[in-house]
């Protein structure tokens, strides 16, 4: 067991935690932000994708140790009021079905829009074919995705 | 019921633990007799009394404050019944939905009748029982306005919440009139609205759980923590019904955070299985101690299966008789003098759920009270369950149904449930069993894996005279009850889709026949049409391509009584542009089904691409009489069809010495996004009552495609799952 830092949505948290526990263990049983799933285990579903320093990890097979001094972000974190334009496509396509997966589709395609603004069918499949969803709601991620890039191009301009 | 009566009969605080209501109260209920599956629901004004004593439970709960309140009753595992229930209440009740607070209810079949998920039931099980408590509270509320502003009834009207009187600019919200309508007898036979001045029904009004799932902030039975909870890791016996002969748990209780080692339980209906647990301060900790136990198993009975040897006998098995499910004419004699004959076996493989929250629940057994919290189908069902192994009252289980992180026929088996109860009450403390992606993926129950012997004959003038389908198959309802007991009876449940086919076939002969399953088995999305439906709508295929005729014609011309069907396929070759000429290399197929479930059917295109084929297009139709959200119900048919090419094109849940050999997303894959094509999903209009929508769109899809193979490079698939990139 060992005190660590680790700095979740630009919040400190402090856990007492044997330091190899998987980081998604930490974050939704020590700091108790549940939005991001547990799936497989082993990296290969993307239920349980975080932002680490921007980029998207699976947190089921990150040692907390190694995000110690990093910036987490979960899904809490890209808004509090659901207004990221990706949250905002993904309701307007009303893409979720059970919605589990889809904390880790959202924080995939935040991604995928912060590196490639205007992705194309391909680009995203791309991006997105690390994350299953077992409802089979992928057509409507596509769109959403689509969706979303209109809305922050459109955001540019003003 | 006015507020003297109330604030006397209930103390006010225990009223808002029940409702969350402030204030007067108008609540309307269901009485259930006991068991009825709420098929005699009678409608009825719920006293305080009532309330206090938990004889019923209100759907609709509207206090002085103007807050509205609809209870939930049936579960979210992504079917919608969060949008489609409060949409039926809040039709007839004249309110919109951002009016309205939804709160899922507590466990209670007493109060409001079976809760149960599944067989695509949720609407068409609830729609006239809704419509009638919107309608009847809806109807209180005017008769209450009319009696107050001393005008006639029938000059006052409803709209959002609020009665209007025309003729007049009176008018009042609802909850200025609940304290006067809630002293009102309950209308038995409220006027329901007419179809026409539907307002919600029928639109695609947003589902209000989405904004839950976008944030994370939807609670689903794996997020669920209560003060004082342990986790548990069961390490499961890997072989059906073996059994733990001893075990080591000297390396494990030395893990930091490891509590206690135990011996497990938990159930599948009248099959006990069993495990060993470690229980800890923190789910990483419980891991770490599972994997230091050692475990000696009596792997029993099931020690040398494997799922080779399973098909082997299942393919000899077909040459026998079994049971005759159904049968019309004289089928042999009318294959015997067939100017055409052909025959086939048909394969198809045991299928995981695979639901992406794994199996979990968390129970807190206190004494002779229990408390539980699980991403459930059933939650009336387990409540009962836990009843009974606890050997307690049903009242004193407390059972919280939370989001399903997906379900597809897997949470209708309560044993993750059974196994946190088991735990809590020898730990006695709350106690959440999780179970690892392989523990999900090894454990079952599975979709029972299916075999098909068909044998058709066409006369000369084409038509199909005669018609025989064995299916071998092992029976749920037998792997349930701890068999086999392989008793006398047709198993009902594995001829569905095929002994109530629409085809007319003058000489037809229908088997059930018997195998035993080495694996648990359960009910998986559309259950045995997942594998039937493929044999019998790519057998058809074959006899109208053998018949020289167009397979959806030869379809349409064996349907005479089930118009619904005939429609289905008609409208089905108009969206899908059937007679257009294809271009070349391209193939396509058809297959449609109605079974218990609902009536759906695909048109799949496919082109040649090197050693296989490309899907190019999927156009779907269903008829699910009149549809309470159209977005959603193109949504589950969108699921249904990447669920069914998972199945189709994916891997197989096979058996080696008792154990099964996937265990994950590596070696039990899922379709990916990249993998989808175009899907484009028609639903037939009507104003027939609503019917399935959930799974109608999953069995058909995989024979369409093997069709549509079958016309594009003349190679037939007779065994599922197939590589479609190596035809």
């Amino acid at each position: 067991m060992a005190s660590l830092e680790l700095n979740i949505n630009d919040k400190i948290y402090t856990v007492d935690v044997d330091p190899q526990t998987p980081l998604l263990w930490v974050i939704r049983d020590h700091v108790g932000l549940t939005g991001t799933k547990f799936g497989c285990g082993i990296a290969q579903c993307g239920a349980c994708l975080v932002h680490v320093d921007g980029n998207p990890i699976h947190s089921c097979v990150t040692p907390t140790s190694s995000a110690i001094g990093r910036k987490i972000t979960t899904i809490e974190g890209i808004s509090s009021d659901r207004s990221h334009p990706v949250q905002k496509a993904w309701i307007k396509h009303q893409v979720p079905q059970c919605g589990y997966c889809h904390s880790g589709q959202i924080m995939s395609a935040v991604a995928l829009l912060n590196n490639n603004p205007e992705p194309t069918d391909n680009d995203i499949d791309m991006a997105m074919q690390g994350v299953i969803c077992r409802c089979g709601t992928y057509p409507r991620i596509r769109e959403a995705i689509h969706t979303a890039a209109k809305m922050n191009a459109n955001k540019g301009e003003k | 019921m006015s507020t003297t009566l109330f604030e006397k009969s209930v103390s006010r605080k225990e009223f808002l633990k029940v409702s969350g209501a402030t204030g007067a109260a108008l609540m309307l209920g269901f009485i259930f007799p006991f068991g009825s599956r709420g098929k005699e629901a009678i409608l009825k004004n719920i006293s305080a009394e009532e309330v206090l004593t938990a004889d019923l439970t209100p759907f609709i709960i509207i206090d002085s404050s103007n807050k509205i309140t609809l209870m939930l009753h049936k579960p979210e595992m992504g079917q919608g019944t969060y949008q489609s229930m409060p949409v039926i209440l809040a039709e007839e009740l004249d309110v919109t939905l951002d009016q309205v607070t939804i709160k899922p209810a507590l466990a209670n079949r007493k109060k409001y009748g079976y809760m149960g998920v599944g067989g695509s039931n949720s609407v068409r099980g609830s729609w006239m029982k809704l419509r009638q408590a919107g309608a009847a509270a809806r109807t209180m509320l005017v008769t209450a306005a009319a009696q107050t502003w001393k005008v006639p009834v029938n000059e006052c009207f409803a709209k959002e919440g609020r009665v209007y009187h025309n003729g007049s600019d009176k008018n009042a919200k609802y909850g200025d009139l609940v304290e006067t309508a809630a002293k009102m007898s309950v209308p038995q036979n409220p006027k329901l609205k007419e179809p026409k001045d539907f307002q919600l029904i029928g639109k695609p009004i947003p589902r209000p759980d989405i904004p839950l799932k976008v944030s994370g902030s939807a609670e689903f039975g794996l997020d669920v923590k209560v003060p004082g909870m342990l986790y548990a890791s069961v390490e499961h016996c890997p072989v059906f019904r073996g059994k733990v002969k001893s075990f080591d748990d000297t390396a494990a209780k030395a893990v930091p955070g490891v509590k206690s080692v135990i011996a497990s339980e938990r159930h599948i209906r009248n099959n006990k299985l069993y495990g060993v647990a470690v229980v800890a301060d923190s789910y990483y900790a419980a891991l770490e101690g599972r994997k230091a136990l050692k475990i000696d198993w009596d792997f029993g009975k099931y020690e040398n299966a494997n799922t080779q040897d399973l098909y082997k006998d299942m393919r000899e098995l077909t040459k026998s008789e079994g049971k005759i499910a159904k049968q019309q004419g004289d089928f042999e004699n009318a294959y015997r003098n067939a100017s055409i004959k052909t025959e086939a076996l048909y394969e198809l493989p045991f299928a995981a759920h695979a639901p992406m929250e794994p199996q979990n629940a968390v129970a807190h057994v206190q004494g002779d009270k229990c408390e539980i919290w699980a991403s459930t189908q059933v939650p009336d069902r387990a409540q009962q369950i836990v009843a009974g192994l606890l050997n307690i009252p049903l009242e004193n289980v407390t059972l919280h149904f939370k989001f399903m992180g997906g379900a597809y026929g897997r949470r209708l088996i309560s044993d993750p449930i059974t196994e946190a109860v088991f735990l809590s009450q020898k730990v006695g403390a709350p106690v959440k069993v999780a179970w690892t992606r392989e523990d999900d993926m090894t454990l079952g129950p599975f979709r029972p894996g299916t075999v098909s012997s068909l044998k058709g004959g066409v006369d000369n003038t084409g038509k199909l005279v005669a018609f025989q389908h064995k299916v071998v198959a092992p029976s749920i309802n037998d792997s349930m009850s701890g068999g086999p007991i392989n008793g006398g009876k047709v198993d009902r449940g594995a001829m569905e889709g095929i002994t109530d086919s629409p085809y007319e076939i003058p000489n037809l002969k229908i088997h059930n026949i018997y195998a035993e399953s080495p694996v648990a088995i359960s009910w998986w999305r559309s259950v045995y049409a997942s594998t039937t439906s493929f044999a019998q709508e790519s057998f058809v295929d074959e006899m109208a391509h053998v018949a020289g005729k167009d397979p959806l014609q030869f379809r349409i011309d064996m349907i005479h009584e089930n118009k619904r069907m005939k429609n289905l396929y008609e409208f089905l070759r108009e969206k899908s542009g059937w007679n257009k000429t294809l271009p070349d290399g391209w193939g396509k197929g058809v297959a449609a089904i109605e079974f218990f479930a609902g009536r759906a059917g695909h048109v799949v295109y496919v082109s040649k691409k090197g050693a296989g084929v490309k899907i190019e297009r999927i156009v779907s139709a269903i008829d699910c009489g009149r549809a309470v959200n159209p977005d959603n119900v193109k949504a589950q048919v969108e699921g249904s069809i990447v669920m069914a090419l998972t199945a189709a094109l994916k891997d197989e849940i096979t058996l080696y010495n008792g154990k099964v050999l996937q265990s994950n997303f590596d070696s039990y894959r899922m379709m990916r996004i990249n993998e989808i094509p175009p899907i484009e999903v028609y639903i037939v209009p009507s104003t027939d009552k609503p019917d399935g929508v959930g799974e109608p769109g999953l069995p058909t899809l995989a024979p369409a495609l093997g069709n549509a193979i079958f016309d594009a490079t003349g190679k037939r698939i007779r065994k599922l799952p197939f590589n479609i990139n190596r035809i």
